[in-house]
């Protein structure tokens, strides 16, 4: 195995695991979005983390990323699109496959609810990974859904690929090459017929082959079926235990307070007993 | 492990046994996360089931002619005819069941 934990999410939660393991001396690989996007980052200030108080979310997390960078944290910018266990855990990333030995989940709070249609014709027309399904659609309309900072290059991607692109989002995108059109839009569903025809976009039917739909994250219990829920939240146990041998968890994503205190508390207890499990297999 | 051009899996699908075929490519993360699964079924069935691979890549007209939109995906065919497919990765209780059920 490349990496003795592997980390899902760069906020507080997945940063303060990352740091207290690099403490137990266990290789770390943190695999998130840039601090820039987290929705910390866009906190104006924040008063309640002792000792530190007046910080903005920017500020805090800057921080944080230097702080993991300099106990020797790696970290890979991306998006885990599929994740296996197989004596280890695997995660990838477009078109590269990492794994550990354990796996921290602390992806946040994954907010964006599935569009209808969404899970019908996953697979069908609908996909999660350019990279992976892009060539399959060369010549064909697609419509990219951008809810994510870096779908623009995504869709800039599949236009080089040669697929017929138009980029749907509620927001201007940034960085969206010029000559691949864009629907604002917010209520969107895909249709279809045994596959993918079009995406109704506030009630306008864009035909198309494909619907790429780029979120920030790729929901845990999307990527580990087996993973335990409550009301929502990822299940763990004082030790931050889910119920999948190896899978530990952290920060937004198990429940409220949503707060930076609690994530960091929750990330370090997470990599602590990731830590316990490593030696405990190792003995074995 | 079997990795098929078109002739070779029209050939095998002519024999009518069961087949697990996994279309995949070497730009998809999530199929290189699959392939040691892949190879794991092939060594386990091996006798039971035909386990092979086609390169969507170099193989675009089987890729278009079972309407593979994502990759992985594993089509499982018997006398000649899909019977089941599964898309995106899964663990290999998921490909066993199948196989099991139409071995």
């Amino acid at each position: 195995m490349e990496h003795d934990i592997i980390v899902l999410g760069s906020g507080p939660a997945g940063l303060a695991a990352a740091v207290a393991a690099r403490g137990r001396d266990k290789s770390v690989l943190v695999i998130g979005n840039r601090w820039e996007d987290s929705p910390l980052a866009r906190a104006e200030r924040v008063d309640n983390y002792l000792g530190m108080p007046g910080r903005t979310g920017a500020q805090m997390l800057r921080e944080f990323s230097q702080h993991a960078q300099a106990m020797g944290v790696e970290t890979v910018t991306g998006r885990a699109i599929a994740l296996m266990v197989y004596n280890g855990f695997y995660v990838t990333v477009g078109s590269q496959v990492y794994d550990g030995r354990a796996l921290i989940l602390a992806p946040g709070v994954v907010r964006q609810a599935k569009y209808p249609g969404e899970e019908e014709y996953l697979g069908r027309g609908v996909s999660y990974c350019a990279t992976c399904d892009g060539m399959l659609y060369r010549s064909k309309p697609v419509v990219v859904v951008g809810r994510s900072p870096d779908a623009p290059l995504e869709a800039n991607y599949l236009s080089s690929l040669g697929c017929q692109v138009t980029y749907v989002s509620s927001n201007q995108p940034k960085g969206l090459q010029e000559g691949i059109p864009f629907v604002k839009a917010g209520k969107l569903a895909v249709r279809g017929q045994g596959t993918v025809t079009a995406l109704e976009a506030d009630g306008v039917e864009l035909p198309c082959a494909g619907v790429f739909i780029l979120r920030q994250a790729v929901a845990p219990t999307d990527l580990l079926p087996q993973l335990e829920t409550e009301e929502g939240f990822i299940k763990v146990d004082r030790h931050m235990a889910t119920n999948v041998e190896g899978v530990f968890a952290a920060g937004d994503c198990t429940g409220g307070p949503l707060q930076v205190a609690k994530a960091v508390g929750e990330g370090h207890v997470a990599a602590l007993s990731a830590c316990e499990y490593l030696d405990q297999q190792e003995q074995q | 492990m079997t990795h098929f051009n078109q002739e070779s899996f029209d050939k095998a699908l002519s024999e009518g046994k069961l087949m697990m075929v996994d279309f995949w490519a070497d730009w998809c993360g999530p199929c290189k996360m699959l392939a040691p699964v892949i190879d794991g079924l092939a060594e386990q069935y091996a006798g039971k089931a035909v386990v092979g691979k086609v390169n969507v890549d170099e193989e675009q007209e089987l890729a278009i002619r079972y309407g593979v939109m994502s990759i992985p995906t594993v089509i499982f065919f018997k006398n000649g005819e899909e019977i089941d497919r599964k898309v995106g990765v899964m663990p290999a209780g998921a490909f066993t069941q199948v196989l099991d059920k139409n071995g």
